[in-house]
């Protein structure tokens, strides 16, 4: 059994003070190992999803339909990159390092978001991920711009504002197919079939069965319960969906006077869990991919330090 | 627009629509997370040149989509595949030297590409500077990254002649163009450590073969996999 030592029980109320005023932990402050660890696996596991989720959209940008879309697409791939930059630096604040992160995703050690392990099988899929994954994204993240650590809540201030662009890009981009030809709108409908599902699980497990909530609750790293939140993206995206034309593939699906909601299906937690292990659709395709590309990579950086060490800085 | 401008409209926009896409393909893979953004960005920058300029010729889509490879008129440099990280900045070197130069004349000229190039001078210099700092750091960094850079600067060579052919109806000095090209490249080559290749600056077409439709075999592909959507779905909007 150990004692805390009294200058720690000291630093400890003030952290607690800090969180329960609601202002913000900067980095040289004190704070609970616990703490540090939650929000390092909670930020790099953000981190890895930007940069996981270039995949399923890069797959279209050799194909995009239009020049417009393609610049549109090419620009929100770009913002994800960047997206995973500002979070490794958040990262990295807590006295990690960007390649340690990486190597974690590499090696299977660190997650992303199981959405990721979705293929795109059409162009629709591009405006399903804007509208509904983007979407469900922004819901999640919105509160984490009040996020207790504050270099997490000043990441997520810029990424929000951004997202929310891409939202509703991917939202025209389906309206332009539901309005359009037969052939398109059914392509639209098609993509909303197959995303509908896994962005109401990006919301993560049942109240019940959330490990880290409680915890990331009293710290004030989270602020709503993952129930809370599919609920709020549900409400949102039934009349969405009413504007664009296209169906939500439950026929649960109904308004409930009662609670001032929408009642909904079942979610299928056995595809949850099945791709959060590794036996998603692309999980294997994706983590590759991403490996080849930082071994392909390997001999560039190594070039690049060893410039820098001849040169110094200066010349970087 | 008139007639007169329409080539060189063509002929530009091509070149920036097809390197575009080539570095498009990049996403996802690039070495550093650095360079997803910086070869995004370049890509970006180098389709909303095409855009212009496409649409000075027509309108953009129908130009993009629905012509055949013989009616593309960019040179065959940037529809080369990318390679290694090395041999796309290989390419990416000598295209960016090659606009820079070529833009800077267009935007103090009276044409009506001059607003275009004056817009584009600034991406240029960007794109300019990232290909010769990497061209830096790869010549001069480890043995292998030496020697990766110069296999992509001699495996490119042979496209570069066709940069300085001159185009119809576009007014520029291009033997002068060509002399302060060989220049500057040959600075930025000796700083990194590298040579200047040797041999003839054209392949097995006769000079010109890209602006008059005479392509590489790999860019049919390419445009295969560019247009199959657009195509699919005739008059569909999007």
């Amino acid at each position: 059994m150990t004692t805390i030592a009294p200058e720690e029980s000291a630093l400890e109320a003030v952290f607690d003070a800090t969180v329960a005023a609601d202002e913000r932990i900067e980095p040289r402050d004190w704070m609970p190992d616990a703490y540090r660890s939650t929000l390092i696996r909670q930020i790099a596991q953000h981190a890895h999803s930007e940069i996981i989720g270039m995949q399923p959209e890069a797959n279209w940008i050799t194909r995009a339909p239009s020049l417009r879309r393609k610049a549109i697409l090419m620009a929100k791939v770009q913002d994800e990159a960047g997206h995973g930059l500002y979070l490794y630096s958040a990262a990295e604040t807590l006295g990690t390092s960007r390649d340690e992160l990486l190597d974690k995703l590499h090696t299977g050690r660190q997650k992303y978001s199981s959405i990721f392990n979705y293929p795109t099988l059409t162009w629709a899929d591009v405006g399903a991920i804007g509208w509904l994954v983007d979407g469900a994204a922004i819901t999640n993240q919105v509160p984490l711009c009040r996020c207790s650590y504050g270099p997490y809540a000043r990441a997520m201030v810029r990424i929000c504002k951004e997202e929310s662009f891409h939202q509703r890009q991917g939202y025209e981009l389906l309206l332009a197919l539901s309005r359009g030809t037969e052939a398109q709108h059914a392509m639209a409908q098609d993509a909303v079939d197959r995303w509908w599902w896994p962005s109401l699980m990006m919301f993560g497990p049942p109240d019940d069965e959330s490990a880290h909530s409680a915890q990331s609750m009293a710290w004030k790293i989270k602020r709503h319960s993952n129930d809370e939140l599919r609920q709020r993206f549900v409400d949102i995206c039934v009349p969405q969906a009413e504007a664009l034309g296209l169906t939500l593939p439950d026929p649960d699906l109904s308004w409930n006077e009662e609670r001032g909601h929408h009642d909904f299906g079942p979610i299928d937690w056995t595809e949850f869990w099945e791709v959060l292990k590794g036996n998603g659709p692309c999980n294997a395709q994706r983590i590759t991919r991403r490996r080849r590309a930082h071994e392909d990579g390997a001999w560039v950086r190594e070039a690049a330090a060893a410039h820098a060490a001849k040169h110094g800085k200066a010349d970087q | 627009m008139t007639n007169l401008t329409r080539t060189p409209a063509l002929a530009l926009g091509d070149d920036a629509l097809i390197l575009s896409h080539r570095l498009g393909e990049w996403a996802g893979h690039a070495p550093v997370l650095e360079e997803e953004v910086a070869l995004a960005n370049i890509a970006l920058d180098l389709l909303g040149q095409a855009r212009i300029l496409l649409s000075l010729a027509g309108d953009e889509d129908e130009l993009a989509y629905l012509r055949e490879e013989r009616q593309f008129c960019n040179v065959q440099l940037v529809e080369q595949p990318n390679g290694d990280f090395a041999h796309t900045i290989a390419r990416q070197l000598y295209f960016s030297l090659y606009q820079q130069l070529l833009f800077d004349h267009l935007a103090t000229g009276g044409s009506e590409l001059a607003p275009l190039a004056a817009k584009a001078v600034k991406e240029t210099a960007y794109h300019r500077d990232h290909a010769e700092q990497w061209t830096l750091r790869l010549g001069d960094g480890t043995d292998e990254s030496h020697t990766r850079m110069q296999r992509g600067l001699d495996a490119l060579w042979r496209f570069t002649g066709e940069l300085f052919e001159p185009v119809d109806a576009l007014d520029a000095p291009w033997q002068a163009l060509r002399d302060e090209w060989t220049a500057r490249l040959t600075a930025v080559l000796e700083r990194a450590t590298l040579t200047v290749p040797q041999g003839p600056q054209h392949g097995a077409w006769a000079a010109g073969a890209g602006r008059q439709g005479l392509h590489t075999e790999p860019f049919g592909r390419m445009l295969a996999e560019m247009q199959h959507l657009h195509r699919s779905h005739p008059g569909a909007t999007w």
